[in-house]
């Protein structure tokens, strides 16, 4: 078990010169630990790559890592920390958007750019000019779905929402937009907590309401439970979610009750061009196991650092906010990345499907 | 109408875990006027028992999931989960019996952090996937039924209200039937006047907590069963319903303990399934204020006199 305290990313030395060190926050321990875990084997295989091929400007790059433990509050303590502490002259992180919303003020006040890998509440690049997140947001993500729904005559659909994520409340509310505004019916609105563990009475009064398909914008800690529950209750219908659902233990808690369920993400490990399997095949050396959306997204968000210290010569934070802003059409393993005018990254979803003990990729989604 | 029944399922089985629970609270309160806040951690510790002992055990009946798998599971969890109640009862409260009640209480609550703190340390603090001990599965009711056969009862749900009703009933024979039993109610009513009877005060008490902790390992397995989701934290939640559940029946009363999880446990499902599950821990909670308001003595309990 990873203990949650400091861990220093070990460096290769270029040359004995000065570290750009670079702050990176995650949850590497507590409910939502898959996510920090996944985006910070990404981040770590890319400055490993940095580095070794002589850093940046120089320089090599000092990863500080610190571990918000899944739970709120911790976030604001430690990039406090990373910025006046440790000088960091950036931030990485992070996955889940209430634990962004958290950090941002503060990296927006001390000036310090952050990237986020993978939040998609909007609300997280709003909080100033200095946030920045390589992945799509969700007033799109959550017309993905909507539109996947319809286009498989799922016209009735019950959606269940995690209150205290701005997250899943975000997306759901983009789903039942984009639903409603082109003829779906929302059947019922249930709600839970993240932290629950038992939800037969939200999914008893959802199969009341015989919906074609459940949506379930939530994280994977309680979706793997859901989806138990929710067939054990006679709930058959598909389940829909977002990116919420990549998590380790997802298929390892629900087992075959997943199957048939789609969601949107990211990232298919099993894209055919040659830079992600390049990248598969470097982090499988490395980690022993398959990618996912969070390495992914957080490999790209610290090569996209990288490349904005080497654009703006300098990590003085005013020329590399500049920088990071004018990122465009960076070749990620996410896709091809710009940044538009509010910081957000214009990106394309894929589709994936759960079945035989894995996700596969249905589709493709241009935004 | 259907709806409203499979709520109340999903509220009976639910109950049933409080139930569980809620014994340890009124029976270590009924012998030593004393509330265990470590209680719901015990709970915590079944579930981890179950977790690390289940791959052994079911091996033993043939590896996969099966009935006599998961009552060797069960009554494991239940026998390290009631040496661990007397080994903190002699640890941390015994030396303390002669102290005001504050610091006995104030131990407690230190014992509790130190469950959660130390199982997190120890187990992990991510939530663990619990092992499939009977495979769960909906029954299939008969279609003459008629509407009623659209309720969906799941294996899980019937074992956990069975095993209840059976762990509620061997508890009661024990406390009615035997000299033990009678000796634990003899204390309840008067420590030192079942001492001067010859009642072995410690070996009771002992015992006492021996029975609660192990209620609550039960709980803590059943509760697995439908919700394969542990981690070191999962007692608080569970131990505060159990709580309330306990003084609204009449914190001391065994019968009331068991009234009140089946209560709090249906309330839970009917505010969460017709209302609005953010409302479902305050209303919970405000039924705990009520009753301390209006009935202190819980549903079942009786107003006791002090008589100087």
């Amino acid at each position: 078990m990873i203990f949650p305290a400091l861990i220093l990313g070990v460096c290769v030395p270029a040359l004995a010169a000065d570290p750009i060190r670079v702050g990176e926050f995650a949850s590497l321990t507590g409910a939502s630990a898959s996510f920090g875990q996944s985006a910070h084997k990404g981040t770590e295989l890319a400055v490993e790559e940095i580095n070794a091929a002589g850093g940046v400007l120089g320089r090599p790059i000092e990863l500080i890592t610190e571990d918000d433990q899944s739970q709120a509050g911790q976030p604001a303590t430690i990039v406090r920390k990373l910025i006046s502490q440790d000088k960091v002259v950036a931030v990485l992180g992070e996955v889940a958007s209430s634990k962004s919303l958290e950090a941002a003020p503060i990296c927006q006040q001390n000036k310090i750019p952050m990237i986020s890998p993978a939040s998609t509440n909007p609300k997280v690049t709003e909080v100033g000019d200095y946030i920045f997140r390589v992945c799509f947001i969700d007033p799109f993500q959550g017309t993905v779905m909507s539109k996947f729904a319809r286009e498989n005559g799922w016209n009735k659909v019950a959606v269940l929402t995690d209150v205290k994520q701005d997250y899943s409340v975000g997306l759901a509310e983009f789903f039942i937009k984009d639903f409603l505004a082109n003829g779906g019916q929302i059947v019922r609105e249930q709600k839970y907590s993240t932290g629950d563990k038992d939800f037969k009475p939200q999914l008893t009064s959802i199969k009341a309401s015989q919906p074609d398909a459940v949506f379930v914008p939530g994280y994977y800690a309680e979706v793997s439970l859901i989806a138990k529950q929710a067939k054990l209750l006679g709930l058959k219908v598909p389940l829909l979610g977002g990116d919420g659902w990549v998590g380790d233990s997802l298929l390892k808690v629900a087992g075959k009750s997943l199957d048939g369920s789609f969601f949107s993400s990211h990232f298919s490990s099993d894209d055919a061009s040659p830079l992600v399997r390049n990248f598969v095949d470097k982090f499988k050396a490395k980690y022993g196991e398959v990618p996912d959306d969070m390495a992914a997204l957080g490999y790209d968000s610290a090569m996209i650092l990288a490349e904005a210290i080497r654009t703006a010569g300098t990590t003085d934070s005013g020329p590399l906010r500049q920088a990071i802003a004018s990122t465009a059409s960076h070749a990620g393993v996410t896709g091809r990345i710009t940044l538009d005018a509010q910081r957000n990254a214009s990106k394309s979803a894929v589709i994936l499907t759960i079945g035989d003990g894995g996700f596969r990729f249905v589709k493709k989604v241009e935004p | 109408m259907i709806e409203f029944l499979q709520q109340l399922i999903n509220g009976l089985s639910q109950g049933a875990i409080y139930a569980l629970i809620a014994l340890g609270y009124t029976m270590v309160f009924g012998v030593l006027r004393f509330i265990n806040f470590a209680h719901g951690d015990i709970y915590m510790l079944g579930a981890f028992a179950g977790f690390y002992t289940a791959p052994k055990l079911l091996s033993l009946t043939g590896g996969g999931p099966s009935y006599e798998g998961a009552a060797l599971v069960l009554v494991a969890a239940m026998a390290l989960c009631a040496a661990a109640g007397v080994i903190i009862e002699r640890l941390c409260y015994r030396p303390l019996r002669a102290q005001p009640r504050l610091t006995v209480l104030i131990a407690a609550i230190g014992v509790s952090l130190f469950l959660e703190n130390g199982g997190q340390f120890f187990f992990g603090a991510d939530p663990q996937a619990f092992p499939e001990i009977i495979a769960d599965s909906a029954i299939e009711l008969p279609a003459s039924w008629g509407d009623f056969a659209l309720l969906t009862l799941t294996v899980g749900q019937v074992i956990v209200i069975g095993s209840t009703i059976v762990l509620l009933a061997a508890l009661r024979t024990v406390v009615m039937h035997t000299r033990t039993g009678m000796a634990m109610r003899a204390l309840s009513l008067n420590p030192l006047a079942a001492s001067l009877m010859g009642v072995n005060t410690d070996a009771v008490i002992s015992f006492t907590f021996a029975i609660g902790s192990a209620m609550a390992g039960a709980a803590g397995i059943l509760t697995s069963i439908q919700q394969p989701s542990i981690d070191p934290l999962m007692g608080i939640n569970a131990g505060l319903k159990a709580f309330v559940a306990a003084v609204l029946g009449g914190i001391g009363n065994i019968p009331g303990a068991a009234l009140g999880g089946v209560i709090i446990g249906v309330l839970e499902a009917l505010v969460v399934g017709y209302i609005n599950p953010t409302y479902r821990d305050p209303l919970v909670f405000a039924v705990l204020i009520l009753v301390l308001l209006f009935k202190p003595s819980g549903l079942l309990g009786k107003a006791e006199r002090e008589k100087v």
